[in-house]
């Protein structure tokens, strides 16, 4: 790990005028008020793949950039992920009483939609609904840090250490593993 | 009477003549219980097997120079692939298995060949109620008293079922899965009185133990770990031992304001009962969060053993193998009552494996602690006071927030968990599974919210010294020293039995059912069964005479989390920590649900 931070410093400069390049604008951009949009989330957003008649693909919803690629809200994002005791039942990504989140797999769906609308809405098999708990925003700053522990985001954007003992791996360094929704489990209850 | 290798003395296992006398008034009266006699002794009626807690059976059948012949008799599905910590009951003719969530209950023919199912019941508890069970959807078993089956589910219901036909008598619900509170172990029936107790202690609920009338399952008491005497049943007749327990609602005073009331000794092990002294023996879990800067003061009533009247709950005495726990020491572990003679004198004692790391030898009429020896690896307390009964923490590995204390033994699961050890009174030895883990431990603030864990620390499990993960120890009480012992590469999870053929049973996490004998510890036979053991052995003599011995396999619990829950080993602090001691778990077992029942080959 110490060769990669070194790697990190010596490319330092040029690594800059990357980030410049292609997400300092989202990096650092501040919202100080949840956007006007009309909440599209839980009502719009599906937990499964199959779908009766034509099939229609999920709307992005429009702030997903903000929160996947912006520093501030991701670093926002992993303080209320244990300020509100996800960390309790997820632990650091490894999962616990309930599933891993630092793999592939998605019982509910790995979209920030999706994942919001989990949180807001709870889940059958003990996920409770935090809906009413937790304001709307940061409950979609922990979506999109949810999303970071199995390595989709912006590289710009994520710390690159954690802040605490170590535990799993910074989301920086962590290989991108794009969301598979695994379907039988979400029945069953019982697999990740 | 005294056993005369030993001149130890079990206390009166069975209820005497009036309980044998009504069953038989039941048998002749209604025909529920047929043939079979609650007071039989080849039965197994109560996952301890007699209410002195030995899980200890005289059949000898089955013994050290004819155990290879062992084979697998029938195999029953539960039907559910999480952890199996449950014991299976056999009374006459029929065998009972309680399923983890959605804990499913099953009676087995034992008159016909393969043991068909006689019929089933469903509860159908809350799905939600797995999100608030910490380790597992685990239930530690059932209690046959009087033709009924008593047991509990995971989203707190406690339900009667009659044993003959599977109808539901009653069905009362004590827990609340919005607090967090889950129920997870086997109630104790004593003299009417179905004892049981709430899990949650991760998730800052307020412990008690409950007693409901046996036959139509009202509430007669209930008796809180924390908040003031009134709730805790505790009253003149309170003659704690140690001067620390002494005074007045110290279930209040030594918390910080109101934390009592979110402040765990959750009552989730096991319950011993002696008839002579009229007492109920039970333990306390962790005090919550786990973080223990959040927390300042004793914490009582957590973290100790109580003794009870199960008449009216009040509390006899009381105390606390850790004030003030720094670790997740849960007081909840087997306590075994035997008649032990000490220094020349009989003592009347209760034993108890504790999770901190030592075997406590306890007067069970005063609760005066006789001693404290480590069985295990201990380096985060020094032994404990004779004179206080306090338990000596070690400075250097207290945790403090916002730093990582290394090396800490043994873990939060202490040195042994809710896994029962079994004590056989033709040896004198208790044997005790366990593991050999030690952690780093990292503290932080942490909020409660109902519903949702209330722990506050960062853990990393890992093998103690030498390596081996598990021991399987055979602990000589008299001697006050380790008689043997059998090193297990994985974590010990299994309970233990001790037969009068001088063998002792247990599992492994990778699945192997092992006997070994009960004088030397030497591996006699071993079969693997589908998925790692976590379960207890019982052994019965069945319908056709023969001794059975039944074991449920199916990997799981706290140790087992990485298969059954799917976790991610990338992360250390997975499942508390435990992940990080059992990366290798997956490449040695996947899930499971079976039962396995051996018996001698016919030749």
């Amino acid at each position: 790990m110490c060769s990669r931070y070194l790697r990190i410093s010596l490319v330092g400069p040029l690594w800059i005028v990357t980030l410049l390049a292609l997400g300092g604008c989202q990096r650092e951009k501040r919202q100080f008020q949840s956007s006007p949009v009309t909440e599209s989330g839980p009502m719009q957003v599906r937990t499964t793949d199959l779908q009766a008649g034509q099939t229609t693909p999920l709307q992005p919803d429009a702030r997903r950039a903000l929160y996947e690629n912006n520093a501030y809200n991701l670093s926002e994002g992993k303080r209320l992920y244990q300020w509100f005791n996800c960390v309790g039942c997820h632990a650091h990504g490894g999962g616990d009483s309930g599933p891993p989140l630092i793999d592939s797999a998605w019982r509910y769906g790995g979209e920030i939609e999706q994942i919001y609308a989990t949180i807001q809405q709870g889940r059958p098999n003990g996920m409770p609904a935090f809906g009413g708990k937790i304001p709307e925003q940061q409950i979609w700053q922990i979506a999109g840090y949810v999303r970071s522990i199995s390595g989709n985001l912006s590289r710009s954007a994520s710390p690159g250490r954690n802040d605490e003992m170590q535990t799993s791996p910074p989301e920086q360094l962590m290989e991108k593993q794009p969301p598979v929704t695994s379907s039988p489990a979400a029945t069953e209850g019982t697999q990740k | 009477m005294p056993d005369p290798q030993t001149g130890f003395r079990r206390v009166p296992a069975r209820i005497g003549t009036r309980r044998l006398l009504l069953a038989a008034t039941i048998a002749i009266g209604t025909c529920r219980v047929g043939a079979a006699e609650p007071g039989n002794p080849s039965d197994w009626t109560m996952p301890a097997h007699d209410y002195a807690s030995t899980r200890y059976t005289d059949l000898a059948e089955i013994n050290a120079s004819n155990v290879k012949n062992l084979t697998v008799q029938f195999t029953f599905s539960t039907g559910v692939a999480r952890g199996q910590e449950g014991a299976p009951l056999v009374v006459g003719n029929t065998m009972y298995i309680v399923a983890p969530y959605p804990n499913d209950l099953f009676a087995l023919d034992l008159t016909k060949p393969g043991a068909p199912l006689k019929w089933s019941y469903k509860p159908n508890p809350k799905a939600a109620a797995q999100g608030v069970a910490c380790c597992d959807v685990v239930n530690r078993g059932a209690f046959y008293y009087d033709g009924a089956i008593y047991y509990a589910t995971l989203d707190g219901h406690v339900i009667a079922v009659d044993a003959q036909n599977g109808r539901e008598l009653w069905n009362t619900t004590l827990g609340n899965i919005n607090k967090g509170e889950t129920i997870t172990m086997a109630p104790e029936v004593v003299k009417g009185k179905v004892l049981i107790g709430n899990s949650g202690g991760e998730y800052g609920v307020r412990g008690w133990l409950t007693a409901l009338d046996a036959k139509s399952g009202a509430i007669q008491w209930k008796a809180f770990s924390t908040g003031p005497d009134s709730d805790v049943l505790i009253g003149p007749e309170f003659k704690p031992f140690y001067a620390s327990d002494k005074g007045g609602d110290l279930g209040v005073h030594t918390w910080p304001p109101g934390a009592w009331t979110i402040g765990g000794g959750t009552v989730w092990g096991w319950i011993s009962y002696d008839p002579d002294l009229n007492l109920v023996y039970y333990g306390t879990g962790n005090p919550g969060p786990w973080n223990p800067e959040q927390r300042p003061g004793d914490n009582k009533w957590t973290g100790g053993i109580f003794a009870r009247d199960p008449d009216t709950g009040r509390a006899r005495w009381f105390y606390q193998t850790v004030p003030h726990d720094l670790y997740d020491y849960d007081s909840i572990n087997e306590l075994i009552l035997l008649d032990l003679e000490l220094k020349g004198q009989q003592r009347k004692v209760v034993v108890r494996p504790e999770r901190n790391g030592y075997i406590y030898i306890i007067d069970r009429a005063t609760g005066e602690v006789l001693s404290a020896d480590a069985y295990g690896t201990v380096n985060s307390t020094l032994g404990v006071d004779l004179n206080t009964g306090k338990l000596k923490y070690n400075d250097e590995k207290k945790p403090r927030q916002g730093e990582v204390v290394r090396n800490i033994c043994p873990t939060a699961p202490g040195a042994k968990d809710w896994n029962p050890s079994a004590y056989s009174p033709r040896t004198g030895l208790l044997y005790v599974p366990h593991t050999n883990l030690c952690m780093d431990w990292q503290s932080y603030a942490t909020n409660y919210i109902a519903g949702t864990p209330y722990v506050g620390a960062d853990v990393k499990m890992y093998a103690g010294p030498g390596g081996n993960r598990g021991v399987f120890t055979a602990w000589d009480l008299k001697k006050r020293a380790k008689a043997w012992e059998v090193k297990e590469d994985l974590p010990v999870w299994s309970g233990a039995l001790a037969t009068g053929g001088d063998l002792v049973f247990y599992g492994t996490l990778e699945g192997w059912f092992k006997a070994v004998n009960a004088r030397s510890g030497a591996l006699e036979w071993q079969f693997k069964t589908g998925s790692g053991i976590i379960g207890q052995p019982v052994s019965y003599r069945g319908p056709d005479g023969r001794q059975y011995v039944a074991i449920l396999s199916g990997v799981g619990g706290w140790a087992g989390a990485i298969v059954a829950g799917g976790l991610d080993k990338r992360d250390p602090t997975a499942a508390k920590g435990m992940v990080n001691a059992t990366t290798d778990l997956p490449d040695k077992t996947t899930k499971g649900g079976m039962l396995y029942v051996f018996a001698l080959s016919a030749h």
